[in-house]
């Protein structure tokens, strides 16, 4: 079948599988001669594609204990975080560590060692997880954690399924008081604003910004800078209060047809950025927000990837190292500006320290962005790849679907030891995906 | 409170599960029979879990249809809402070769479901309330070459629950024929089908909780297939018989 990541492009045909257990699981790692393990489909690009065998994980997907002592929650890998969330909030727990959709499975997160809005502070998913049983080559199942087997889960988190087959999971949950955030906007007029303000609210647990990423001279790298703290039964008026975990379910849109390919012109995306600036100019005193609207925005519209069109999406998503930051972030904003192919969605996020063999943050910055996939676009994220390897800076695979192979390894020394790990414990020939072709991992 | 306790009969099924979920998230204590219950044991700690809901697990086998009396008096409390969601495909060139093997599929589409709900129907009648639910198929709405053994099985099972809401209609009792068309699941994995045709186990199972609660006759699911099947229930056999669908 036609197969892709959430960004539509590259479609490929692939083989799937839909295993319903581990031993159906174990039958097939033993038979497909190379594989892929395939979470949700959230990934933009082709992460989550191996054109002979891509084996689908959201039916093994089981919650299998829970201790309301430590928070400690154990489920199998296609688990979806909205599932925990939907399951645990109610009862005072929220991930430690989430993206910004809540659709995707335990396995693509840890696989990506996915980071959030507080990943200065509590750093990638990897910090919440205790322990994970992964199956390799041979079908047997291994169970590592930071203290045993300790380079296997290292190579897991942010391996991009190229280590084995993640099949469950051990992760530590926060307790929350209730299922809103007390959230305060700081409004940046240029990057060098945004930036302190970062810096300044080190201690905020989330923290992200959205960039409008149009403007020019003074006004480059313009923000809105959001900050985000669960919110208390106290910080709750009487009557959110008497229901601390209610809030209103919104009605879902969804987007049915593809959006022809005009309608996301940089005109559009002009208006949209002056409106969502202005929009946000006038709330900048701390309110109460639920947790949907807070960390999911984008999830309220279901399908919203088809306003891209039918040729699909690309994002770009690098991560720059701290003392580069400023000068790296100037030159990409000025680039784009430049080419004025406008982004919809832009966000820069200050990330903190990040340990493991081969996940993508680093103590520094990132900034993430969308394109519609034309000729033009890709020359221009070509022109942002050389900007990023200049300053130090890398990339983050799971938003990647046409990097170069040399690209990647200009821009990340531990390519070449991943590989080399991969080479000595005989995965590389078995666990194989589009990406981890096109990129010679 | 507590909710009123939900059976569901084929639970193994994808459209099962969905269906124990979405009543278990809603509250209710759930029956999950099966054969080979015990392999349903993960599912269970999954639903309880996920949900706070009690969850039992019951051995049952649709064709053995002499135990089922037993079965429905062993269960722990006689449920509101009883589902039945067995069924078997198999393969209709086997089918066609095979007479044992048709006979099979006949059994288990309509012998077997229909018992079984024959024996919950007498219980609910007596208590004056309950819902039975069966989800049988458009594939029974008209005969086609490519599956008229299941075809026909379900045509039955459907002509028998429509009798049986007729008979209990003034007894309190709620009788809900459910006809999926395509639902993407273990019995059409591989199968090459139209995505816009296409059901996911847990929009059936919302579809399902929420006729139960309005009380409906027959849902067609998705609904398009109500009008899909009017069109094909209504080709002149003399056209029919030459078709290729
Ligand atoms: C709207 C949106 C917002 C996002 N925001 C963020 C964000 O804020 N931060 C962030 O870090 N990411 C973000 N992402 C990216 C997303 O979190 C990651 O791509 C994540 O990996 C997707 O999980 P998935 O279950 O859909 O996995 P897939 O996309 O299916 O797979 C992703 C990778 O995980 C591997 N994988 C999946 N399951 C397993 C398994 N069981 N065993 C081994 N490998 C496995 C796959 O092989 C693949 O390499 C966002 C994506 C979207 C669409
Ligand atoms: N998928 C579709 O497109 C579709 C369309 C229309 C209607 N339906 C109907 O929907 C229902 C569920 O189907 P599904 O797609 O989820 O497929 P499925 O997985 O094959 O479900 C059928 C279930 O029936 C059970 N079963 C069969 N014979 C039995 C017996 N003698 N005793 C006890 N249990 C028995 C099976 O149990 P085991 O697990 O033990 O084998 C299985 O769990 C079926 O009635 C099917 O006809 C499906």
């Amino acid at each position: 079948m036609k197969l892709s990541g959430w960004g539509r492009y590259p479609v490929l045909e692939a083989r799937t599988h839909r295993p319903r257990s581990v031993d159906a699981l174990r039958n097939l790692v033993l038979s497909e001669p190379n594989l892929i393990a395939r979470g949700n489909g959230r990934a933009y690009g082709d992460s989550a594609i191996n054109t002979s065998a891509t084996i689908e994980t959201r039916h093994i997907n089981r919650m299998i204990a829970f201790d309301p002592a430590s928070g400690q929650l154990v489920a199998e890998a296609g688990v979806l975080l909205g599932d925990i969330i939907a399951a645990f909030l109610p009862r005072g727990w929220f991930p430690m560590v989430t993206p910004g959709t809540k659709f995707v499975t335990l396995g693509g997160a840890i696989a990506a060692d996915v980071h959030g809005k507080n990943h200065h502070k509590d750093g990638s998913f990897r910090s919440c997880v205790d322990w994970i049983d992964v199956m390799g080559p041979d079908g047997g199942i291994r169970r590592c954690s930071p203290q045993d087997d300790a380079a296997m889960f290292d190579h897991t988190l942010g391996g991009m399924g190229l280590t084995g087959v993640i099949l469950r999971a051990a992760i530590r949950l926060r307790s929350v008081e209730t299922a809103w955030i007390r959230q305060t906007t700081i409004l940046a007029p240029n990057l060098k604003a945004a930036m302190a303000a970062f810096e300044a609210t080190q201690d905020a647990t989330y923290s992200v910004a959205w960039i409008d990423c149009l403007g020019t001279r003074g006004n480059l790298g313009r923000c809105l800078v959001m900050l985000g703290e669960h919110a208390t039964h106290r910080d709750l008026p009487t009557g959110k209060a008497q229901a601390p975990f209610q809030t209103k379910t919104k009605r879902k849109l969804s987007v049915p047809i593809d959006f022809p390919a005009f309608a996301l012109n940089s005109l559009t995306v002009r208006a949209f950025n002056a409106l969502y600036y202005w929009a946000g100019a006038r709330k900048t005193a701390e309110h109460l927000v639920d947790w949907d609207s807070y960390f999911y925005p984008l999830d309220a519209i279901l399908g919203w990837n088809r306003i891209y069109g039918r040729k699909g999406f690309v994002q770009f998503q690098c991560a720059l190292p701290l003392d580069q930051s400023e000068a790296g972030l100037t030159a990409l904003l000025a680039e784009i500006a430049k080419a004025g192919s406008g982004s919809f969605l832009a966000v820069l996020k200050r990330f903190g320290k990040q340990d493991s063999a081969f996940s993508f943050p680093m103590d520094g910055y990132t900034l993430a962005l969308d394109f519609t996939v034309t000729r033009k676009t890709l020359a221009l994220l070509e022109q942002l790849d050389q900007i990023t390897i200049e300053h130090g800076g890398r990339f983050y695979l799971a938003k990647d679907s046409r990097m170069r192979a040399e690209t990647l390894r200009a821009s990340d020394t531990r390519a070449a030891d991943f590989r080399a790990h991969r080479d000595s414990h005989g995965y590389t020939s078995r666990f194989r995906s589009a990406q981890s072709e096109r990129l010679a991992l | 409170m507590i909710k009123p306790p939900v059976l569901i009969l084929g639970a193994r099924s994808d459209i099962g599960k969905a269906v124990a979920h979405k009543f278990a998230s809603l509250g209710h204590p759930v029956q999950l029979a099966a054969r080979n219950a015990s392999t349903l044991e993960a599912d269970k700690t999954d639903m309880e879990l996920r949900h706070g809901v009690s969850v039992t697990l019951h051995e049952f086998e649709a064709l053995a249809t002499e135990t089922h009396d037993a079965f429905v008096a062993a269960l722990p409390q006689l449920p509101e809402v009883a589902v039945c969601v067995v069924g078997l495909m198999g393969q209709q060139a086997e089918n066609e070769r095979d007479i044992q093997a048709a006979c099979r599929v006949m059994r288990s589409n309509y012998e077997g479901p229909a018992s079984i709900l024959a024996v919950l129907a007498n219980s609910f009648e007596a208590r004056g309330s309950g819902t039975l639910v069966g989800i049988s198929s458009v594939a029974g709405d008209r005969g086609r070459a490519t599956n008229y053994v299941y075809g026909s099985a379900k045509a039955g099972f459907t002509a028998f629950l429509s009798g049986l809401r007729n008979r209990l209609a003034k007894r309190g009792v709620h009788v809900l024929t459910v006809l999926p068309g395509f639902v993407s699941t273990q019995m059409t994995e591989g199968m090459d089908l139209p995505a816009k045709l296409t059901a996911e186990p847990g929009e059936v199972a919302d579809a399902i909780a929420r006729a139960v609660a309005g009380r409906k006759d027959v849902v067609y699911f998705r609904p398009i297939w109500r009008l899909i099947m009017l069109i094909i229930r209504n080709i002149p056999e003399r056209v029919f018989k030459r078709l290729k669908i």
